[in-house]
């Protein structure tokens, strides 16, 4: 029975779970720890939540959740004297998100008496640093987005820098136990801590991006995260849960998780090419990769990401059930859209070009707009409304106006008032600001640590 | 004569949709069986040409791959809207396949 040993030679991971926050059991660690790892490593952001957590610098995930996860893995690291890796902390990885998680493990120390030294590294990026980069020509666009202006880096709120594994091995070759990184790759974390221990960078590179998604690359994503021995050949992984398993299937497959090419992935210090990998079983839970190649890029580079606030949206929802108008259900939205433009221009003297209107149909063809080829009218609508307007007071007010049509908007030609089905009272809900994804470019580095801030500081539990 | 095509989420095992990043949208078929797999590819149905007319992008844009040592099938394409702008309809871009998986995909 090949499951993995502490005896084994390599580098052993624990990935707990795909996100700090999303759950795992203080067990699944245990069984890790007994496997042989000598490291944990966790994702703690993203940018597939949208724009919002960049644009307005706050966590998807709740403290409670990422406070519950984070006292099990800083518990079992100063048990087992083994570092921690976090990436992307407070989901879009702001300096204000390492702090965020910095102050919930300060928390966690006091109150469990743990003592660590602990790294912060900082990502995030102000508007002058990254137009010199681009006025020293150092700054390149991504497809589809060409190059970058000026105007769109300073249109943003939040601008960070997606770091490799270069800062977060300085982190720990500086005496780190405990390592919070800003925006970070996926793969970062994994990778660190395998190159610095001089693992080659193929079977790192593949190893970090297979369990980048902790169970994802199982049988039972559900059933909790993976562990990962990565040494001079390739990689061996398997789930820390009995109730999953890894097949050669599972984990090829999981190249194509989220990756627009399944061969190739970028990193800020090259390519992994996993086109002549080679999977195979160990056992009914075991894979083992080999033949995995990194090419190395001249320079390193740091991709940006970066939201900018796009106005102020306000949202109502309303249900319509009668056939007469869902038999003519383009009719009706064509003449709302109308009657409802020619209102804000009479009452708020606002021409559209002034506003956003968004009216997605849920029950008719909200998911899947002018994609959608389902035939006849759907039994029953929720309409959402969206409005989106420089100022909030402007939005609420044309979702104001909008009120009664949404009530009570007939067809043309109808000779009664129908009265629609609203949802909430009042029937307009504020959103609040709205951001955009407005950076899709990298930024060439002399060093992977350029532009990375460290501070490392003692973590003393009373 | 009766139908004998089969639509691709009827022949294959998953059909599943995804982003790649805020500005990629991505597509992941996998089969079964090696002959459900090459049902689908000898049909020439897939196609970079029929991606783009279904997904009302440009073809010039679609990437396609075929990955046989998974029986896999994977098309990307630039997001048509960036993910969570205003006119965005599927954040995470997770219901996109099922205009995929309409595509009939006739007998060998």
């Amino acid at each position: 029975m090949p499951t993995p040993s502490a005896s084994e030679p390599g580098v052993g991971i624990i990935f707990p779970s795909g996100m700090l926050g999303a759950g795992f059991t203080a067990e699944s660690i245990k069984r890790g720890i007994a496997m042989g790892a000598t490291a944990i490593a966790i994702d703690g952001g993203s940018t597939d939540s949208g724009p919002y957590y960049l644009g307005a610098g706050v966590a998807k995930t709740a403290a409670a959740a990422v406070e519950r996860d984070l006292q099990i893995l800083l518990a079992a690291a100063c048990e087992n004297r083994i570092p921690l890796i976090v990436g992307s902390c407070g989901t879009s990885g702001t300096d204000a998100g390492v702090d965020w998680v910095a102050g919930i493990a300060a928390r966690i120390a006091a109150r469990d008496r743990l003592s660590f030294r602990m790294a912060r590294i900082y990502s995030e990026l102000d508007a002058d640093t990254v137009i010199a980069a681009i006025d020293e020509g150092r700054v390149h666009g991504l497809p589809p987005l060409g190059e970058l202006s000026p105007d769109t880096v300073r249109a943003c709120t939040h601008i960070v820098a997606l770091m490799g594994h270069d800062p977060i091995a300085a982190a720990l070759e500086a005496g780190a136990q405990v390592v919070l990184a800003g925006r970070a790759t996926d793969t970062s974390m994994v990778a660190a801590v395998a190159l610095m221990r001089g693992m080659p960078a193929g079977p790192t590179w593949h190893a970090a991006k297979t369990v980048e998604c902790g169970g994802q690359c199982t049988t039972n994503p559900a059933a909790g995260g993976v562990f990962v021995r990565i040494d001079t050949e390739g990689f061996t992984v398997i789930p820390l849960s009995p109730d999953a398993a890894c097949t050669p299937s599972s984990v090829a497959a999981h190249m194509l998780y989220e990756n627009a090419d399944p061969f190739r992935l970028l990193e800020p210090t090259g390519t992994l090419d996993t086109s002549a990998a080679t999977y195979s079983a160990l056992d009914e839970r075991t894979v083992r990769v080999e033949g995995s190649r990194f090419e190395l890029s001249r320079f390193p580079t740091a991709k940006l990401e970066g939201a900018r606030l796009a106005g102020h949206e306000t949202i109502s929802i309303v249900g319509i059930r009668d056939p007469h108008i869902l038999a003519s259900l383009d009719v009706w939205l064509g003449y709302l859209r109308s009657v409802l433009e020619d209102r804000v221009r009479s009452t708020l003297d606002l021409d559209p070009r002034h506003y956003e209107l968004a009216l997605h149909c849920y029950g008719a063809d909200a998911v899947l707009g002018p994609l959608e080829d389902a035939a006849g009218p759907p039994r029953e609508i929720g309409l959402l409304f969206k409005v989106r307007a420089p100022r909030q007071e402007t939005a609420t007010a044309i979702a104001k106006i909008a009120n009664p049509l949404l009530l009570h908007l007939p067809l043309p030609g109808m000779d009664h008032l129908p009265s629609f089905a609203f949802a909430t009272s009042p029937a307009e809900i504020e959103r609040g600001p709205s951001y955009e994804f407005a950076l899709n470019h990298v930024l060439e580095l002399e060093r992977g640590t350029d532009l990375f801030r460290i501070d490392l500081g003692e973590v003393t539990g009373a | 004569m009766p139908d004998r095509t089969l639509s691709l989420g009827e022949l294959a095992d998953q059909v599943r949709s995804k982003n790649a990043g805020p500005f990629w949208i991505t597509l992941d078929v996998f089969f079964k069986t090696v002959s459900d797999y090459q049902r689908a590819i000898i049909s020439g149905v897939v196609s970079q040409q029929a991606i783009a007319e279904l997904y009302r992008v440009n073809p010039a844009a679609v990437r396609y791959f075929e990955i046989p040592g998974i029986l896999a099938v994977k098309i990307s394409f630039p997001r048509p809207v960036t993910a969570g702008s205003f006119e965005d309809r599927d954040l995470h871009a997770g219901q996109q396949h099922v205009p995929l998986a309409g595509l009939r995909i006739p007998p060998v």
